[in-house]
């Protein structure tokens, strides 16, 4: 038996990936069919279940008679088509993406962001120590988590798991234009003063650790926050009958986050308040 | 969808701008939340909204208009309130509000006055204009002063524009007509009921240019009696002449009057069409080789007819009228001079593609056009030139007037749809094309106002006639926005083929002319010594640049051209949506390197113009839009054509 219904079959696409014939199912994307292949292209934007806004622009291939390179994550594969992951023109384009990314914003949380950069070997200092930033002090305005948005990179990802992808709410949105474009709920109020009901499923799919739990915000400032040193252990919610998968990360015997498995095919990754914040009952030992 | 709004409440003032809109609410709810007084029983049980309001999203950027044009700013009371009445997210508005540059969130006077500082002005003295102005007015004055991209009156520079919100003084200032001071036309709340009617305005606007800051500061603060702006015509040189066709009614026709329209061979196009039928419009079209206007150059003919052919409905026609592009003017010159002629050629390009509604997307600095084609459809309806039964033909079609707010990046074709819907004017990115899913998601054909005008002697004259003229390839009149160092700056139509030394004899080239910024912002710098190119697409992309838009900006030798790079880059930079890394970070290292070598030539500059080359490759091959995608072109070409840093 499956759990996931596996509708009715897909037709096959077939183009040339790198020189090597490829077969995806219609629908698939280049950046599927670089997976499949065993190929390993950097993606910010992208997240496993959101539609992506294609923004970030650190995927970047190059298709046969196309003026200008293409979003692998976005661009659907085509009949025909000829793809070229790794020219010199797609990967000059993602060196300098990582330049200008670097040089503006802290992408010390960013998974991979060190290694991309040496691996294209991008110099984001090399536009001056008077390049500017995005320069903002992090936002501590409840307990629960944390919006740095001098580590934003403004992928929407964000925006469009509080909207209609994932958790409805709309509280935040991107507000401003070019480099002044932020993330922000409206009037620019505090987060408490939002629409926002503290799902963290913004947290969840933010890529680059601009939003953070709390907790791990304040570890991190303390100097004590060790990844290497976490368990995660995957559970179910007790809090009510969804019955949520719970993924806890604990780290001497605390627990210092909850995130949630985005394969499940109920929930996606999604959570509620209770269930991704609502954990200090488990270890209260008094 | 669950709305959270704060407690911030509407002033009367505010509420009655968006009731003038969207007509009275229907609940208590709606109005006076939180006021437990006037709510009835029957509230109590109204959970009012839901889909009814949420489909007409798209009164979102008219609604943040009636706000701002009453108001002069957006409160967070007015912002909400409107919201609950459209049932939109808060956060969603404010990021919509925040993205258009003739919005305020913060409280600011109810004068504005926006000085363009953009390339053509810049070379006749914009500067020396905003330190008049400034000096003149000091704090305390009421008037806010905004330093302004492109006004689109390039050939009057250095231009400014006066925005005053709140209802004009006088029982005259609605009277304005075609002058300067006319309280704009097209009235929010028939824009709501889906007509452009010519209703009294509650804002009041002055064109002042060319301007001092004398002049200037006068009009800000008497918009209504300011000057009466010098009538259309006067901006095409070649009024009145014989063999034109995309201009010959500009200075012969009251804009004003449908009749004399008539009398000059309005709509005998239209009749055309109809005899033609859809199908034979659309081959009409192609075979006379009309291309788009806009920069693109697209095939219009193969444009149409891929939308006509989508079996998803309805079609929509959407005429892009937000010329932004620094140097450009030809279009408000049409729609100033000759209005009728786009609402004639939108009827025929939306029966050609099976429309039956036409959405007229105009850029917000344009206040005379906007009164004159607001005018154009109300007299078109009443005499049953659109509306359900189009000349009796029994093919219904009408025309909506959306205003833009100040976005160079909604003239790109799907920021355009985006505004329209009431999202942020950020571009889609493509494919799926617009053809197939393009406004509201449905099949779309855009066009810009030249493109859509040169149907018109298409179908009067007949394809062949048509295709005569220019050519080969590039068939046709064309209009070229001439600006900057030339004795007899304007609007001037020649056939494509002539050379850009012809075009500039006409327009009085100066002695000292060093260099032709071709195609505006977007577009490239060719040589004084480059005066052969011919004006075609074929001849300009030989010649290693771009006819673009058709513009055509002359800088002499008396402008320093360091500068007018920092200004372009500073456009771009300022203009850029933010929605993708190249283009967003990429226009800021731009304009700092292009700061750092305005002083510099030479060994000293080339570690900097190394850089801006390897930026620029990047924002021209990895950005989602031709904003991104074009930005460089102009500074790249200024270093390698002109030598700019040497
Ligand atoms: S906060 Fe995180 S998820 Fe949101 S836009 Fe910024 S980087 Fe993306
Ligand atoms: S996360 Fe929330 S919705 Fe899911 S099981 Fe726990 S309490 Fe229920
Ligand atoms: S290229 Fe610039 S304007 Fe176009 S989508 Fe990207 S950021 Fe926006
Ligand atoms: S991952 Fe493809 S553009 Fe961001
Ligand atoms: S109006 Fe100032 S540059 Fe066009």
């Amino acid at each position: 038996m499956t759990a996931i219904p596996l509708g009715v079959p897909r037709r096959l696409v077939e183009f040339t990936l790198d020189g090597q014939e490829a077969r995806v199912p219609e629908g698939a994307t280049i950046l599927d069919a670089c997976r499949a292949a065993g190929k390993d292209i950097p993606t910010l934007c992208q997240g496993d279940t959101l539609t992506p806004k294609n923004a970030c622009r650190v995927c970047v291939v190059e298709v046969e008679g196309a003026r200008t390179l293409a979003p692998a994550c976005s661009r659907k594969a085509e009949a025909g088509m000829e793809v070229r992951t790794d020219t010199e023109r797609a990967r000059h384009s993602r060196k300098v993406v990582l330049e200008l990314l670097a040089s503006s914003v802290n992408l010390s949380t960013t998974p991979r962001a060190a290694e991309w950069i040496k691996e294209y070997e991008a110099k984001p200092d090399r536009f001056g120590p008077d390049a500017a930033r995005v320069d903002e002090e992090p936002r501590v305005d409840n307990d629960l988590y944390v919006r740095d948005y001098d580590k934003c990179i403004l992928c929407y990802k964000c925006v469009d798991a509080c909207g209609d992808q994932w958790q409805n709410t709309f509280a935040i949105s991107v507000v401003g234009r070019g480099f002044d474009a932020r993330i922000a709920v409206e009037h620019d109020a505090p987060l408490t003063d939002s629409a926002c009901v503290y799902c963290g499923n913004c947290v969840e799919v933010c890529p680059t650790g601009a939003l953070s739990f709390k907790s791990e915000f304040d570890m991190r400032a303390a100097g004590t926050w060790n990844e290497a040193e976490q368990t995660e252990t995957t559970t179910v919610c007790a809090y009510c009958g969804v019955g949520c998968n719970l993924t806890l990360h604990v780290q001497d015997n605390e627990i210092v986050k909850v995130t949630s498995p985005h394969d499940n095919p109920v929930t996606h990754g999604n959570l509620c308040i209770k269930g991704r914040f609502g954990y200090q009952h488990v270890q209260n030992r008094d | 969808m669950d709305l959270h709004f704060g407690d911030s409440k509407p002033t009367d003032e505010e509420r009655e701008a968006v009731d003038a809109l969207l007509g009275p609410p229907g609940s208590a709810w709606e109005t006076a939340f939180g006021d437990a007084a006037v709510r009835s029983d029957a509230d109590l049980r109204w959970a009012r909204g839901g889909r009814a309001a949420r489909e007409r999203r798209d009164l979102l950027l008219p609604g943040l208009h009636a706000v701002n044009d009453r108001v002069g700013w957006i409160s967070e009371g007015a912002l909400d309130y409107l919201c609950r009445r459209l049932t939109v997210p808060p956060a969603e508005a404010y990021g919509v509000a925040t993205f258009y540059s003739m919005f305020s969130v913060k409280p600011r006077p109810a004068t504005v006055l926006h000085v363009c500082t953009d390339v053509a002005c810049a070379a006749k003295g914009s500067a020396e204009l905003c330190a008049g102005v400034e000096g003149r007015l000091g704090p305390g004055s009421g008037v806010s002063v905004e330093r302004s991209p492109c006004l689109g009156l390039c050939e009057r520079a250095p231009a400014a524009l006066v925005v005053r919100a709140g209802a004009a003084s006088g029982p005259d200032a609605a009277a304005g007509g075609g002058s300067g001071a006319a309280v704009g036309g097209g009235s929010g709340a028939a824009v709501g009921a889906g007509h452009g009617s010519v209703a009294e305005k509650p804002y009041a606007t002055a064109v002042i240019a060319p301007a001092t800051p004398e002049a200037a500061v006068l009009a800000a603060s008497a918009p209504e009696a300011a000057e009466p702006e010098p009538a259309a015509s006067l901006a095409v040189p070649q009024a009145g002449q014989p063999g034109l066709t995309l201009l010959r009614r500009i200075g012969v026709v009251d804009p004003a009057s449908l009749d004399d329209y008539r009398s000059h061979g309005g709509y005998t196009a239209l009749r055309r069409a109809f005899e033609l039928g859809p199908a034979g419009v659309i081959r009409e079209v192609t075979d006379a080789g009309l291309v788009g206007r806009g920069g693109a150059a697209f095939p219009t003919g193969v444009k149409w007819k891929a939308t006509a052919s989508q079996p998803d409905h309805p079609h929509h026609l959407v005429c892009n009228a937000d010329e932004s592009e620094p140097g450009t003017f030809k279009d408000r010159v049409l729609m100033e001079g000759d209005p009728y002629s786009l609402i004639e050629a939108m009827t025929i390009a939306g029966y050609a593609v099976g429309a039956h509604k036409g959405y007229l997307y105009l850029r917000g600095e344009y206040p005379r056009a906007l009164q004159l084609l607001g005018n154009a459809i109300e007299q078109a309806r009443a005499r049953g030139l659109l509306g359900d039964d189009v000349l009796g033909q029994g093919y219904a079609f009408d025309i909506e007037i959306r205003r833009g707010a100040g976005a160079y990046i909604c003239g790109e074709e799907t920021a355009l749809f985006n505004s329209i819907e009431g999202y942020r004017g950020e571009p889609r990115s493509k494919p799926p094309f617009p053809v197939e899913k393009g406004l509201f998601g449905k099949p779309t054909a855009e066009n810009n106002v030249e493109t859509l005008v040169n149907v018109l002697p298409i179908l009067t004259m007949g394809a062949e006639a048509y295709a005569a003229i220019g050519t080969e390839k590039s068939t046709g009149p064309k209009l070229f926005c001439v600006s900057g160092s030339v004795e007899r700056p304007g609007i001037y139509e020649l056939p494509f083929g002539a050379t850009l030394g012809e075009l500039l004899g006409l327009a009085g080239k100066p002695e000292n002319l060093r260099a032709v910024l071709l195609g505006g912002a977007a577009g490239g710098f060719v040589r004084a010594d480059e005066m052969d190119i011919p004006l075609t697409f074929e001849g300009t992309r030989a010649a290693g640049t771009t006819l673009g838009s058709g513009v055509v900006l002359a800088i002499d030798d008396t402008v320093p051209l360091p500068r007018i790079l920092l200004r372009i880059a500073e456009f771009f930079r300022d203009e850029s949506c933010g929605q993708c890394v190249p283009c967003r970070v990429g226009t800021v290292r731009q304009e700092e390197a292009l700061h750092r070598i305005a002083e510099r030539t030479g060994a000293a500059a080339a570690g900097d113009i190394a850089l801006l080359r390897e930026v620029g490759r990047a924002m021209r091959d990895a950005s989602i839009c031709g904003l991104g995608q074009t930005a460089w072109n102009a500074v790249e070409s200024a270093i390698d054509r002109l030598g700019a840093y040497e």
